[in-house]
């Protein structure tokens, strides 16, 4: 039987990748896969929570994370192509249009 | 025995190829590299006994996301970056020092002793006998039919926003 806090480091490792990549990328689109992999670190958690703990709604809750993640893909990357057309790149510090 | 060697194996992918993700000067490496990390996490749900968590995650994580990720990736003609890191100086600071108080915590998890609570009414052996699907489904549409049905609606307005965005002229 692998220990429980075993999982929970796990997920806590994958999490701080994700909040690396998240606040030191420059690439809109790596920016976004960081927080896809923040997504799954929760989910590695519920998961695991779930099965120590005998319950089943930690599987539902990443039913539903789940699709939040696959709504948030859809309208996130419309909106990077829509911000790639006006403004002909992806980098992040290029985008001051709200900056004052 | 195996199972430990399999997490240990599976874990190991997973960080690796998560760090391999947020280093990749190539954006279609870094999502080829996500994939593989979503493969391996597949595999720990599979430990977890929670296989159609797994599937899932293989069908929706590294099929339909990251095939929308690609496919946004080759229709915006990117170049290698040449520059990895932010220039904002306040913005490099504040990340790693999120970085570090998040790898304190790992240390505080190590450390602290768990799960002294209640335990739910869903033990593995009897979720393994009636299936771990047919469990799922049932909460689903019993327990949590009004989130379940919230989520189509959810996913409507994904749709509605994507096609609005994507027009020519916003």
């Amino acid at each position: 039987m692998i220990p429980f806090s075993s999982y929970l480091i796990l997920s806590a490792a994958l999490f701080t990748v994700g909040v690396l990549g998240f606040m030191l990328r420059r690439n809109i689109i790596v920016i976004f896969m960081s927080i896809e992999l923040m997504l799954n670190a929760a989910n590695l958690a519920f998961v695991a929570f779930s099965r120590y703990l005998n319950s089943m709604d930690g599987q539902i809750f990443v039913f539903f994370v789940m699709s939040v993640a696959a709504a948030e893909a859809a309208v996130g990357l419309a909106i990077i192509m829509a911000v790639y057309r006006t403004k002909e790149t992806v980098n992040a510090d290029e985008l001051n249009l709200m900056k004052w | 025995m195996i199972e430990t060697a399999l997490f240990i194996v599976l874990a190991v992918v997973t960080v690796t190829t998560a760090i391999l993700v947020i280093v990749q000067r190539n954006p279609v490496a870094s999502a080829i590299y996500l994939i593989i990390t979503f493969f391996c996490l597949g595999g720990i749900y599979l430990l977890l006994n929670a296989p159609f968590i797994a599937v899932i995650q293989v069908l929706v994580y590294a099929g339909a996301i990251m095939v929308l990720f690609l496919f946004v990736i080759m229709l915006l003609n990117l170049e290698k970056e040449k520059k990895l890191i932010t220039r904002h100086r306040l913005q490099k600071i504040l990340g790693a020092f999120l970085g570090i108080i998040l790898l304190a915590q790992i240390g505080m998890i190590f450390r602290s002793i768990l799960l002294e609570g209640s335990r739910g009414k869903f033990p593995p052996e009897q979720v393994a006998a009636v299936g771990n699907t047919q469990v799922v489904a049932r909460l689903l549409f019993t327990d949590y039919l009004l989130p379940f049905e919230i989520t189509s609606v959810l996913l409507l307005v994904a749709i509605i926003g994507a096609i609005v965005l994507a027009k020519r002229q916003i």
